[in-house]
């Protein structure tokens, strides 16, 4: 076979072929070429930053939208069908969903009538890392599975971790229905973009009408050690 | 036969005069190695490479089926799992072998610093190394979201909430991960696009500059007590090692990699078809909250770290200390780049180690039961000990009937079943009075919510009488010794006695 008389082409006398076409190595035609070639790279540059405009704005976007366009009005049923003086699950379809959302865009919230058209609105997610609380009528409590964060009744943080009470909805009843402003996530930040009416609950039940006991302050020295 | 030899070099050789790797490969695997770093101590880097391609394979391979989004990604987990031949099998490899990867690529880093190999000339590579391993972990957390289940769903929402919490650009961060106002099918596809493309993309490159660092540099040498690495004289010593005692890395150094790595994937193979894939727990339905998501081992520990730390301290602990740990990381090569490599002379550094490792064990041990979390059905799932019921008062009874009703048990257990997230009330009788018993449980306190407004006065006398009833066997009832004092008639009634108890 022809194997022995091939030599790596790497090891090859590059001398014909490169002897072929002389170049050009005066010194003008050098720096001319250098020269090209920086320009080109500039021009590589500015092209790449006008490209990185649109692709930032493509990955900024969700950032950038106004977030009081991501809340709307939300029917939550008729007013009438909450019992007064207990607290409900309720959810609604968030209003911007995408039709591959699935079962995601289906958001839980804890409905509490007080009495009459007086209403508390809930989020489902603690205030501590987002878990979904648990309401639990026999306590008057809510109660976060994931780190032991527990609330009252009216939202307000009774102990754990929470650095707040629970998140809330501005809600209103109009023609006997219940609606909620929301749409967006409640987190922490959701306060600082200022969009969302997501009111800090005042600390705890000291209008709260019935026993009269105060709530606790925490580090009470109240468990023996 | 002969012939045929003759046409299989042949063939070789056209490929090689077109392509000419085969002096380099040849080159790089007979290289000289000290002879001694022939060791089953050196296998994990190979063994981390091994599985990374394990992950590689089995990753495309679900990709073939998964659906990406977030309304039928569960319902195609479903399909693999059963309608899929052998879907489940590689579902379970691919989750086993990402546990194995994050295990093993730490184990090769605590390696590599107890010997240390990162001193000069290995800064770079220990550098890289080191963002080699924060990829894995992202691997393992956006592996773990396209899982998409209640676990992941939940869990992310954690992970949004602690990127809210990043001072000023916390909404736009969240904004950003989301893709959308809630977490919901743009979720999923950032995630896929992570999982998929990007980092996989990025560790590829990193674990090539990686290899070809350690074939560039040479493997470290086994530490000898008393050899120092100094940057003046280090490169010559090597050289002059690797000279004078040096096998070829193949076959003579590398066969314990290559035994190790066969070990290590059929180990892979053994666990899932043993133990089956990961989950998917309940479908990711946000109205379905009874939960208590929990993420995968990897990430137990920062879990339970979470749970413990004051509130206080939360957020910056969040956003500071992984800073500093990757920071003292990178740094620890260019500050520690000379001197003592054996461990015998490095007490600090084994202190480290140890500490480190014990501390992320503990945690993620604690991460497995998760004793912070109370226990939601605790209530209505674990009857009152027969022994706390005998010989009692009907009024006991009623206070019996109270603690479960009122849903103490979630937090406090009783003959051991029950939550973890207060104290156990076993004894609680001999430690505190009626009194206080009495004041804790209307006031609350001490990480206790009040539950003043979820009792009337008949229930909190019931609830006390059978508290009081709950003692450790012969330990006496606690007396609150005051009492007598304010009992008998004081000289000024009206003005405060002594107090109780001392201050705190
Ligand atoms: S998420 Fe609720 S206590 Fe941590």
């Amino acid at each position: 076979m022809e194997q022995e008389t091939m030599q790596p082409i790497d090891s090859q006398p590059s001398g014909e072929l490169a002897d072929a076409t002389t170049p050009r190595t005066d010194a003008s035609g050098r720096s001319r070429r250098i020269f090209l070639f920086k320009m080109a790279l500039f021009l590589n540059g500015m092209v790449g930053t006008v490209l990185a405009i649109p692709i930032l704005g493509y990955l900024l976007g969700p950032a950038l939208r106004k977030s009081a366009s991501q809340n709307a009005w939300i029917d939550l049923g008729d007013a009438g069908d909450y019992p007064e003086g207990e607290t409900r699950l309720a959810s609604f379809r968030d209003p911007f969903t995408a039709p591959w959302d699935g079962q995601t865009a289906d958001i839980p919230c804890w409905v509490r009538r007080i009495h009459g058209n007086d209403f508390q609105v809930f989020a489902i997610n603690c205030a501590h890392l987002g878990c979904p609380v648990r309401w639990f009528a026999q306590s008057q409590l809510f109660m976060c599975p994931c780190h032991g964060g527990v609330y009252y009744a009216d939202g307000s943080r009774a102990s754990g971790p929470p650095p707040r009470g629970l998140f809330e909805y501005e809600h209103k009843v109009a023609e006997g229905k219940l609606m909620i402003l929301a749409g967006k996530i409640p987190t922490l930040a959701s306060k600082n973009c200022g969009g969302p009416r997501l009111t800090q609950i005042q600390p705890a039940a000291s209008a709260e009408a019935g026993s009269g006991i105060p709530s606790q302050k925490p580090g009470d020295d109240s468990w023996p050690a | 036969m002969a012939g045929m030899k003759q046409r299989i070099f042949d063939l070789y050789g056209w490929f090689e005069q077109r392509l000419g790797l085969g002096e380099a490969i040849t080159g790089a695997a007979e290289h000289p190695v000290p002879s001694k770093t022939s060791s089953w101590w050196y296998v994990f880097g190979s063994a981390a490479a091994v599985l990374f391609m394990l992950q590689i394979v089995t990753g495309i391979l679900l990709a073939i089926v998964y659906a990406p989004t977030a309304g039928q990604a569960w319902n195609s987990l479903q399909f693999l799992d059963h309608n899929i031949r052998l879907g489940w099998y590689l579902r379970a490899l691919h989750g086993w072998g990402s546990d194995f990867m994050v295990a093993v690529v730490l184990i090769h880093l605590a390696q590599v610093f107890l010997f240390g190999a990162y001193k000069y000339p290995r800064e770079l590579t220990w550098i890289v190394g080191v963002f080699l391993l924060l990829l894995t972990l992202g691997m393992a957390f956006t592996g773990q979201v396209l899982r998409f289940d209640q676990d992941a769903y939940w869990g992310l929402g954690i992970g949004v909430s602690i990127v809210s919490r990043v001072p000023w650009i916390g909404g736009a961060l969240v904004d950003i991960l989301l893709g959308g106002p809630i977490l919901a099918g743009p979720t999923l596809s950032r995630f896929f696009a992570l999982h998929v493309f990007v980092i996989p993309g990025i560790l590829l490159a990193l674990v090539g500059v990686h290899a070809w660092m350690v074939l560039r540099l040479g493997i470290n040498e086994w530490p000898m007590p008393g050899r120092l690495v100094s940057k003046k004289t280090y490169v010559a010593e090597y050289h002059k090692l690797t000279q004078k005692s040096g096998i070829p890395f193949v076959p003579e150094g590398a066969w314990k990699d290559a035994l190790f790595a066969a070990a290590i994937v059929l180990a892979v193979m053994a666990c899932a078809a043993w133990f089956g894939p990961f989950g998917p727990t309940g479908q990711p339905d946000p109205t379905i909250i009874q939960t208590a998501p929990k993420p995968d081992v990897a990430f137990l520990w920062i879990y339970a770290v979470l749970a413990y730390l004051p509130a206080n301290l939360e957020t910056p602990a969040l956003f500071i200390a992984p800073v500093v740990i990757v920071l003292a990381l990178i740094l620890l090569p260019l500050i520690f780049g000379e001197g003592e490599k054996h461990w015998s002379r490095r007490p600090g550094a084994v202190l480290m180690l140890t500490g480190v490792a014990l501390t992320l064990g503990i945690f993620t041990r604690l991460g497995t039961y998760t004793p912070w979390s109370p226990i939601m059905d605790a209530w209505s799932r674990e009857p009152v000990p027969v022994a706390c019921l005998k010989d009692r008062t009907p009024l006991e009874r009623a206070g019996a009937i109270v603690f479960q009703n009122k849903q103490c048990r979630n937090c406090h257990a009783i003959g051991g079943e029950g939550g973890m997230r207060g104290p156990a009330l076993d004894g609680v009788a001999s430690q505190m009075t009626e009194d206080q018993m009495i004041r804790q449980v209307l006031q609350g306190g001490g990480n206790m919510p009040a539950f003043g407004n979820a009792l009337s006065p008949a229930e909190t006398t019931a609830l006390v009488d059978f508290l009081e009833t709950l003692r450790s066997g012969r330990v006496p009832a606690a007396i609150d010794a005051s009492r007598n004092v304010a009992e008998s008639p004081g000289p000024q009634p009206g003005t405060p006695n002594l107090p109780a108890r001392p201050g705190r």
